[in-house]
């Protein structure tokens, strides 16, 4: 069976069913975990004090905040590429849970530069792009709502997520190519070195497994509302139409 | 609760203002799902 017979919207419905239970009891037991760890059992840090206990939050909203978007992006490409109604409207699912990660992101950020850095906010690269992705999810989100026909909207929206994924790889990558700003590099990469330390990273994968869990677990519910109420416009057309 | 010294409000308001925004997208999500569920089901049954 080929990997697009997923996307068939029956087939979706039917293989999500028994999945999403099991997505949000992770994400639960991993949040819960990871949360309750890095808060209560982690020490402070010699530099940064007890606002070393934001990472757990700041790190993980601001990875999935960009992964949300290059997911609505994947999904966009799939919809113009191949007319996947289930992968537009994927993506449009996966806006209100990206904005929401971007929100916190920018919150726990700039809760922890006051004391760190001496201001809230600063034109720094990285918060400067962070801030624009933020604006780009709200019209995605305001282009969706305002255009009746769901395939133009889902065109349009296609359109405007591949310009603003432009600033989702901006607030990845800005620290690394302006070397300028108050924001530091990656708390976390592949290369071991360059990680916070343990005692710290290890809660704080527990709590990315958590909020990737959640983002999976939102993602195909709201996917799932989004499938029903386009049958539902469907057979209310067909009715009128009647 | 761990002592989280002078930096007691921003740690905690930090955490207050992130689980509810957690809980509010989950709840959010949540009760869309159960209203298009049900008002599909009342126009399925109708139709």
């Amino acid at each position: 069976m080929s990997m697009w017979e997923y996307a068939n919207p029956k087939r979706f419905m039917g293989w999500t069913r028994p999945v999403l239970p099991w997505t949000f009891a992770l994400a639960g037991v991993c949040l819960v975990v990871g949360l309750v760890w890095g808060f209560f059992f982690t020490p402070d840090d010699f530099r940064q004090g007890s606002t070393v206990k934001i990472i757990y939050l700041h790190v993980p909203a601001a990875l999935m905040a960009i992964n949300a978007w290059i997911m609505m992006l994947v999904a966009s490409l799939i919809w113009v590429v191949r007319r996947h109604h289930v992968s537009a409207l994927a993506a449009r699912a996966a806006a209100p849970v990206g904005v929401t990660m971007t929100l916190i992101a920018l919150f726990t950020g700039a809760i922890w530069g006051q004391p760190m850095w001496g201001t809230y906010w600063a034109w720094d690269p990285r918060l400067t792009s962070f801030l624009i992705l933020f604006l780009f999810y709200l019209g995605y989100i305001a282009l969706w709502e305002a255009i009746e026909d769901p395939d133009t909207a889902a065109d349009l929206t296609s359109v405007l997520c591949m310009v603003g994924s432009i600033f989702a790889i901006l607030s990845r990558y800005a620290v690394l190519f302006w070397s300028q700003g108050l924001h530091q590099g990656a708390s976390l990469s592949l290369d071991k070195e360059e990680n916070v330390a343990d005692v710290f990273w290890f809660p704080l994968l527990v709590c990315i497994a958590g909020f990737v869990f959640l983002f999976i677990a939102l993602v195909l519910m709201r996917t799932r509302t989004e499938i029903r109420a386009r049958r539902m416009r469907a057979l209310e057309a067909r009715v009128q139409r009647a | 609760m761990p002592d989280l010294g002078q930096y007691a409000v921003e740690v905690l308001s930090a955490y207050a203002v992130s689980v509810a925004l957690l809980l509010a997208i989950v709840g959010l999500s949540w009760r869309r799902y159960v209203r298009v569920r049900a008002a599909l089901e009342r126009v399925e049954k109708n139709g």
